[in-house]
């Protein structure tokens, strides 16, 4: 099924986390990733939700996270030119002088080296989802000691900023899939 | 104003217009109870179980349309609440309850009687609250009520800590207006939408309007039988919706869905157009959703957009208020009379009628069935409240007792909770001193939450109490027999000698075994001017017909039997019994 990236300002309040997390658990949606952090306007977090899903299902999520009261604005990123990263910290083993190696496939991926010792090295790398799997792939050989990764974030192109504000017009339920199809954002850019 | 927030909480009730709230004291909200002394202008009723505050909050905001209110301690006090608040939430009824908390300092110690219970209601509440300071009483309390009322209804629960209610603060009502910039009850959907409905229903040729909750929360019943009446469409209900449409009405077909009437059930399937107004295709009124109403545009009025293509993939989508989006669209239909459509669904009903055990002569034995149309035929006169349990009576109810007016039928359709009758009756009486309430509920039920008897003695109320006893766990037994070849695990019932029961609270019990009694003890009760408990002792394997077996298409449905011999025909005029509905 395709991915659906959905940004959802909420109130900076203690347990909004658990109420989103809870509607996923709650209605069976299946979470990819969530991400969460501050954003421009004090007592507004962002948080960026990736999902597993049929555009009609998107469509009752984004309507479910809607109906939750601290849910301040839901907006469906997916078929908008946006930019799409994640970052992922990797530990490589660099045993038997691979490290020249491992330090040119960084390079292509535009990795950055942030720890090095003796046996192994950390790579920083920043991009799609799609690079840093490639990157991962490459690196396996060598073997991955420790990895993590934060999930998505995604900020839609352009000038105009996706306000908190809520929308005019929050329901155009009824019409699944009319929004652009070019996923400009979901492209590589290695 | 330097005030408590235990004095702070009920300055907010009173000025929320709560007149009675339900309640249970305990540790944690004693300087809540303690503060209520000083209020009396509303009227505290003490429970016998905190599930019982709930579903009595519930049933009052029922009867009433108004937000119903619920008091009960932290821990055990607030998780009996929670069956209650589940019962509300699947059938957005407003309610606000309170509870105390342990005080903040404490919360995370597992202190005495703490719960994380804005943990434990979060997916049954519409919205909750945990305060901690005394200043954020009033304006907590002012958006529990606004979002417990507005848009699709539900509950809110606000759970307050002890230091919070006994420390001061300063109150200022007009200061504390709600602060919900994520909260919006109120959507429209796009004017295209609006369009390709009006065009759908004017090129329908065999409509069906469904009337769900949403014509009585709404009070949308004018405009649905406007647009009935204008284009000639039959309307079909929910069990949540009787009551929205008069029964009486020549277009309303009665109640759909598993023990909906088979031509109800047909009429769905044969229908090229089903308008839903205010209902949420839940799977007992829909059935196998893969065959049901193949030929069928859907149009779904609903104020939750989260409803909109959830279970059945609709049309168009008109969101909002239920009254508002068909004042909008009716004078846009054009009139039509669908006469072919009209009679088709006319001879279907003929079929049934041969089927009818309203046409079956007294044979000696009770059937629960006569006894629900006989006390309808009984009180008609009146129209009274009738606050049904959950089981095979309250299906008979929903197809013998015909409702008249919106809010007369009070029963728990979504959560199916067994013990909700006598609660909500009791709420449903504060509510609507001036009607008569009836409680019928089987034998099973009643004995989850009778302890609340004692409640109503307390309280001095005047109900009808029918419980409808077959000795068994009757719709569990039914499906035992239907799918589990007559194995009857668990579902013999033993129950106290119910008169006796009732005279143990100081109330009048009357039992009843056969046919011929059913009057002389429904008149008994109404005259009596206390509460009376009647036990209906009736045949004990009797089961709910028709019905579309869980998972079934809705056009498969187990008929009635047929009459050995045809009442109708046999006895042409002498049948004194009409259809129901």
């Amino acid at each position: 099924m395709p991915k659906h990236i959905l940004v959802a300002y909420v109130e900076d309040k203690p347990g909004v986390l658990n109420r989103v997390a809870s509607l996923f658990r709650r209605r069976a949606f299946n979470i990819d990733s969530l991400t969460v952090g501050r954003t421009e306007q004090e007592g507004v977090s962002r948080m960026t939700i990736v999902v597993d899903t049929d555009e009609v299902t998107a469509r009752r999520i984004e309507a479910n996270l809607y109906k939750l009261v601290n849910v301040l604005r839901v907006d469906d990123v997916t078929n908008k030119p946006a930019v799409v990263r994640d970052l992922a910290l990797v530990k490589v083993s660099a045993a038997n002088g691979k490290r020249a190696e491992i330090l040119q496939l960084a390079d292509v991926f535009r990795a950055r080296v942030v720890d090095i010792e003796e046996r192994s090295l950390m790579l920083e790398v920043t991009g799609s989802e799609d690079k840093i799997e490639g990157l991962i792939k490459v690196l396996q050989p060598f073997g991955i000691i420790e990895m993590v990764r934060t999930g998505i974030v995604a900020m839609a192109r352009g000038a105009e900023a996706v306000s908190p504000n809520p929308p005019t017009v929050a329901a155009q339920l009824a019409e699944p899939g009319n929004g652009e199809a070019t996923p400009a954002g979901l492209a590589m850019s290695v | 104003m330097k005030l408590t927030g235990a004095e702070i909480v009920w300055e907010c009730l009173v000025r929320e217009g709560v007149n009675v709230i339900f309640g249970y004291p305990g540790g944690a909200i004693l300087p809540t109870y303690d503060a209520m002394t000083k209020y009396p202008q509303i009227h505290h009723v003490l429970v016998r179980h905190e599930q019982g505050a709930t579903h009595m909050a519930d049933g009052y905001a029922r009867a009433s349309g108004r937000v119903g209110t619920a008091i009960a301690t932290s821990g055990p006090g607030a998780t009996n609440m929670v069956t209650g608040i589940a019962t509300a939430m699947m059938d957005s009824s407003p309610i606000v309850c309170i509870t105390g908390q342990v005080g903040s300092k404490a919360i995370g110690s597992d202190a005495f009687q703490e719960t994380d219970v804005t943990g434990v209601t979060l997916p049954i509440t519409k919205h909750n609250y945990l305060v901690t300071r005394p200043e954020d009483i009033a304006r907590t309390l002012r958006e529990a009520f606004y979002i417990a009322s507005s848009g699709r209804p539900g509950p809110v629960l606000v759970d307050i800590t002890k230091d919070a209610q006994q420390l001061t603060a300063d109150f200022d009502w007009e200061a504390a207006a709600p602060r919900l910039p994520g909260y919006r009850p109120h959507l429209r959907s796009l004017p295209s939408e609006y369009q390709r409905a009006i065009e759908l229903i004017n090129s329908a040729k065999r409509p069906l309007i469904f009337a769900g909750q949403g014509v009585i929360k709404s009070g949308a019943t004018r405009i649905v039988l406007e647009l009935a009446e204008k284009a000639q469409i039959p309307i079909a209900m929910t069990l949540l919706g009787i009551g929205g449409i008069p029964a009486s009405h020549p277009l309303n077909l009665g109640m759909m869905g598993m023990h909906g009437e088979a031509w109800v059930n047909m009429a769905i399937q044969q229908a090229d157009l089903l308008i839903a107004c205010g209902m949420r295709f839940d799977d007992r009124v829909t059935g196998n959703l893969k065959t049901y109403a193949p030929n069928a545009r859907k149009i779904h009025i609903e104020i939750d957009p989260s409803e909109v293509n959830k279970n059945v993939r609709v049309d168009a989508a008109l969101l909002g208020d239920l009254r508002c989006v068909l004042e909008e669209i009716v004078p846009h239909i054009q009139p039509a009379d669908h006469e072919e459509w009209l009679e088709h669904i006319q001879e279907m009903k003929g079929d049934s009628a041969v089927r009818d055990i309203q046409h079956l002569p007294d044979n000696g034995h009770l059937y629960a069935a006569h006894v629900i149309n006989d006390m309808w035929r009984l009180t008609r006169d009146v129209d009274p409240i009738v606050v049904t349990d959950v089981g095979q009576h309250q299906m008979w109810e929903a197809q013998y007792f015909r409702h008249e007016q919106p809010r007369s039928l009070i029963t728990s359709g979504g959560l199916g909770t067994m013990g909700f009758a006598l609660p909500a009756a009791i709420g449903a009486k504060f509510a609507r001193p001036d009607k008569e309430v009836w409680v019928i509920a089987g034998d099973g039920g009643f004995q989850m939450t009778m302890a609340e008897l004692a409640t109503v003695v307390q309280e001095g109320l005047k109900l009808n109490i029918a419980i409808i006893n077959n000795a068994y766990l009757g719709m569990v037994r039914q499906w035992q027999e239907f799918f589990y070849e007559k194995r009857y695990a668990a579902t013999p019932l033993l129950g106290p000698d119910f008169v006796k029961l009732a005279d143990a609270f100081g109330l009048k019990g009357i039992r009843v075994t056969r046919r011929s009694e059913v009057r002389a003890a429904v008149e008994e009760a109404r005259a009596h001017p206390g509460t009376v408990v009647i036990d209906f002792q009736v045949e004990q394997e009797d089961s709910v017909f028709p019905m579309v077996p869980a998972g079934a298409d809705l056009h498969n449905m187990i008929r009635r039997p047929k009459p050995k011999v045809n009442v109708l025909a046999e006895t042409g005029a002498d049948v004194e019994w009409e259809m129901p509905r």
